[in-house]
């Protein structure tokens, strides 16, 4: 219904909600923006697309006030905004979503909205933020409790109390950064959907992402940004097609991911991973993975769909030993391994990707031959007490880097300094990296979750060659193209308990949807 | 009986301190700012107290005067932790060494001077009552005082706009930014607020419980407070009962020497300590950490990429 809301009349007739020009940012020297340009009128969605670190956010930034532009000319409703602060944004009727919700988890919904410093028509007391919060949210077509606690709300529940909040506070142009990265196809679908009707209302909606189905879908026009420059300024979606965009990101002919070779039938091959009926509980005794069996081939990737919170971590922590298995078998090459450390574990060739690679694989503030090396130093690799041999970590790590194409760094550039991409291709080279023989068997949880597009296609080449090479591969991941494109078997889990796994031939995405909502 | 009635009446005069000193931590600390400098800010207003109680020959320009004195080295303290965003922890326990340097040189020629002290108020007939008169009827105005103020403080920071929006700085300082909070100011008038309140914490000690000025008279109250903090998990209404309780212990101590029980004196003077490292035992024990304001003790800067 949403969709078929009336677009935009053309940008031509429009009035100019955002203006900018020539916006230069550094930051410690590197820049982030080089002459950026961008133009935003009233009524339309338009799309901010590019790859990580291609300068969206920071461009974005510098019109809600967080940045102050080193040179150029920004210009909000056709008036120069020279002032910095959010709070002079505020004034101007701008409001952002940020990617990391500036929301206070300990706070009710309707504290969030009475802590902003805004105009006389914010409201200011609880019991009428909290008449106001019902009344827009239901005029929006959706309910929300002005008194639950922020950090009880599901994700796109808190999506939803940002705009909230932006409208609260009498925004008239609202910027929203990736809102859906951290949604279901559902959830986005209502979300955009719901842009898509402010900006019928008349307001100006920017959407930063990188998903080209929703620059399509749900967009008037498109502005395309590349290494801190606007590369395509404000073109209409009608007139763009999913390739053209695609090569303006990354400068370069993208290839659709390389299709998998594999063999007709993998159910000959040695069994690698093989966990019956494991149980994980949490300290309340509740399980929070129920008697999961699944069994992990030579040469296979099971992926595991499934939306966030269903048990997904318990499991990747409980199959790499992070915590304690409470039921059921795990073998690993045919040996017993439930019970055993993770070192014990390591030694026999399981490696992991987890989801938070800053918190539990690589630490920021060492070097990258550090962070490389990390594994193998404690169980004597590059020498033992007094005698590590730093000079051989380094040359190995050149090495590695080398291979895995980690550029924007040496080895010796602290590992916080990398990007996001190839800070997972230096992991992926830690992991995948075995001692003799056996190819690894891994578990990746979210590999790609806010990669760019090229680093995405790294991962999963990284993987399909593990796979080539009679590893095996359990994807876990919340993006369901991804688990279709990449698995051999795919498994759905929800509310603990695991579906399947079903060979990709005989599931299609109707039936995944069905059985992550737990029917079926 | 009597002894429990008189030890009970005394415990008020001893909680006062420690109450007052643990609301401007919370002040502060709610704000996002790790003070230890507590001792040193309640020593720097027992002297401020003093010297002006002994200047005007009245103890209420001294308790003002308490204030401003802890006010003053919260100031020094907020611009190094706010402004030039320096290490919280080890600025705070400079505070401590600056105040107990600077409060004993300039406080040589007060020493051993009695001080005009606060009366305790006369209630009439309420405080000739039995048991109860004597422990809640016949108690110096500022301890009343610290009463109104824990009540008001909790109220404030849970109903009230602007108290949200200092929780709000010391939760997320990015968020509260984005909606156009100022942090830097938000933490510096919480600091001097919170020096303040610990500077009176200080005054009192000089012009209500012992009415004199002796150097480093404190004697690690400021710490007790830190650890109340804890105890009271950043909540006025419990930081009252908290003090109440540690005011039990510290007002026990001289009672039993003078029952002549056969208790060694430093084994008792370590009580309050003792207790304190019990109360932070147990509230780590408990992992009731989440009270705790998130952003605690983490310095802010609006152009640091995140």
């Amino acid at each position: 219904m949403t969709a078929a809301l009336p677009r935009a009349v053309s940008p031509g007739d429009a009035r100019s909600a955002i203006s900018i020009s020539g916006a230069w940012k550094a930051f410690d020297g590197r820049p982030a923006l080089k002459g950026a340009s961008l133009e935003v009128a009233y009524g339309e969605v338009h799309a901010l697309l590019g790859e990580n670190g291609a300068g969206k956010s920071t461009l974005m930034n510098l019109v809600c006030g967080l940045y102050a532009a080193d040179a150029g000319r920004i210009e909000i409703d056709g008036r120069p905004f020279a002032e910095t602060g959010p709070l002079a944004a505020a004034r101007h009727g701008v409001g952002m979503v940020h990617q990391h919700f500036k929301l206070i988890p300990r706070f009710t919904v309707a504290e969030n909205i009475l802590v902003a410093r805004a105009g006389a028509s914010a409201p200011a007391r609880r019991a009428d933020a909290a008449r106001r919060i019902a009344e827009v949210a239901q005029s929006l077509g959706f309910a929300i409790d002005p008194h639950a606690r922020v950090g009880d709300l599901s994700v796109a529940e808190r999506q939803r109390v940002e705009i909230l909040r932006l409208l609260l506070l009498d925004a008239r142009i609202l910027i929203l950064d990736e809102p859906t990265a951290v949604l279901t196809d559902a959830e986005a679908d209502a979300v955009l959907g719901l842009l898509r009707r402010l900006a019928a209302e008349g307001r100006a909606v920017v959407l930063i992402t990188h998903r080209m189905r929703e620059v399509q879908r749900y967009a008037d026009r498109v502005t395309v940004m590349r290494g801190g420059e606007t590369v395509l300024a404000g073109a209409p979606c009608a007139e763009c097609d999913q390739g053209r965009l695609a090569d303006l990101m990354v400068g370069q002919a993208v290839h659709a991911a390389t299709p998998r070779v594999r063999s007709a039938d993998g159910s000959g091959q040695r069994v690698r991973l093989d966990a019956v009926e494991i149980s994980v509980h949490r300290p309340d005794g509740t399980p929070a993975v129920d008697q999961v069996s699944l069994t992990l081939r030579a040469g296979e990737i099971v992926g595991i769909a499934g939306v966030g919170g269903n048990g997904q971590d318990a499991l990747v922590e409980a199959l790499y030993g992070l915590a304690p298995i409470s039921g059921g078998t795990l073998s690993l090459d045919g040996a017993r391994i439930e019970h055993a450390p993770i070192g014990a574990r390591r030694a026999r060739g399981l490696r992991i990707i987890p989801a938070d690679r800053n918190d539990f694989a690589l630490i920021p503030a060492f070097r990258a031959y550090e962070n490389l090396a990390l594994t193998e130093v404690p169980r004597g690799g590059f020498g033992f007490w007094l005698g590590l041999r730093r000079g051989r970590m380094i040359a190995e790590a050149e090495a590695a880097m080398a291979e895995r194409a980690v550029v924007g760094g040496t080895p010796r550039t602290p590992t916080r300094l990398l990007s996001g991409g190839n800070a997972q291709k230096l992991l992926l080279a830690r992991e995948l990296k075995t001692a003799a023989g056996d190819a690894s068997v891994l578990i990746a949880h979210s590999p790609t979750r806010g990669l760019d597009v090229a680093a995405c296609q790294a991962v999963h080449q990284a993987l399909f060659d593990l796979a080539a090479t009679g590893g095996a591969c359990l994807l876990v991941s919340e993006d369901l193209d991804e688990v279709m494109a990449l698995s051999d078997r795919i498994g759905v889990m929800s509310r603990g308990r695991l579906a399947g796994p079903f060979p990709r031939a005989e599931i299609d995405r109707a039936r995944i949807g069905a059985l992550m909502l737990g029917h079926g | 009986m009597e002894f429990v009635v008189n030890w009970l009446a005394a415990t008020p005069g001893h909680a006062t301190p420690l109450l007052l000193a643990a609301l401007g931590l919370i002040i502060n600390e709610r704000a996002g700012v790790l003070n230890l400098g507590s001792e040193g800010m309640m020593l720097c207003g027992a002297f401020a107290g003093a010297a002006a109680a002994l200047a005007t020959g009245s103890p209420w320009p001294g308790l003002a005067a308490a204030m401003a004195g802890g006010a003053a080295l919260a100031a020094i303290f907020a611009v190094a932790v706010v402004v030039f965003r320096t290490e919280q922890v080890v600025t705070g326990l400079i505070m401590v060494a600056l105040g107990a340097g600077l409060t004993g040189l300039l406080g040589r020629d007060l020493t051993n001077q009695t001080l005009p002290g606060l009366r305790r108020l006369d209630l009439g007939p309420l405080s000739e009552i039995p048991v109860i008169g004597p422990i809640l009827f016949r108690q110096d105005p500022a301890a009343y005082l610290a009463v109104a103020l824990a009540i008001g403080l909790s109220v404030w920071l849970v109903r009230s706009r602007a108290g949200l929006r200092l929780c709000a700085v010391g939760e997320d300082p990015a968020a509260a930014d984005a909606l156009g909070l100022n942090v830097q100011r938000q933490r510096m008038l919480a600091v001097i607020a919170g020096g303040a309140l610990c500077g009176l914490g200080g005054g009192y000690l000089a012009l209500v419980s012992s009415q004199v000025w002796v150097e480093g008279m404190t004697q690690g109250r400021g710490w007790i407070a830190v650890g109340l903090v804890i105890f009271a998990r950043w909540r006025p209404l419990l930081a009252l009962a908290g003090a109440l309780l540690f005011g039990a212990i510290e007002a026990m101590i001289p009672r039993v020497q003078a029952v002549g029980a056969a208790v060694p004196v430093y084994l008792m003077t370590m009580l309050p300590y003792l207790a304190t490292l019990a109360v932070l035992v147990l509230a780590a024990l408990r992992r009731r950490r989440d009270d705790e304001p998130a952003a605690l003790g983490q310095p802010y800067l609006r152009q640091d990429r995140h």
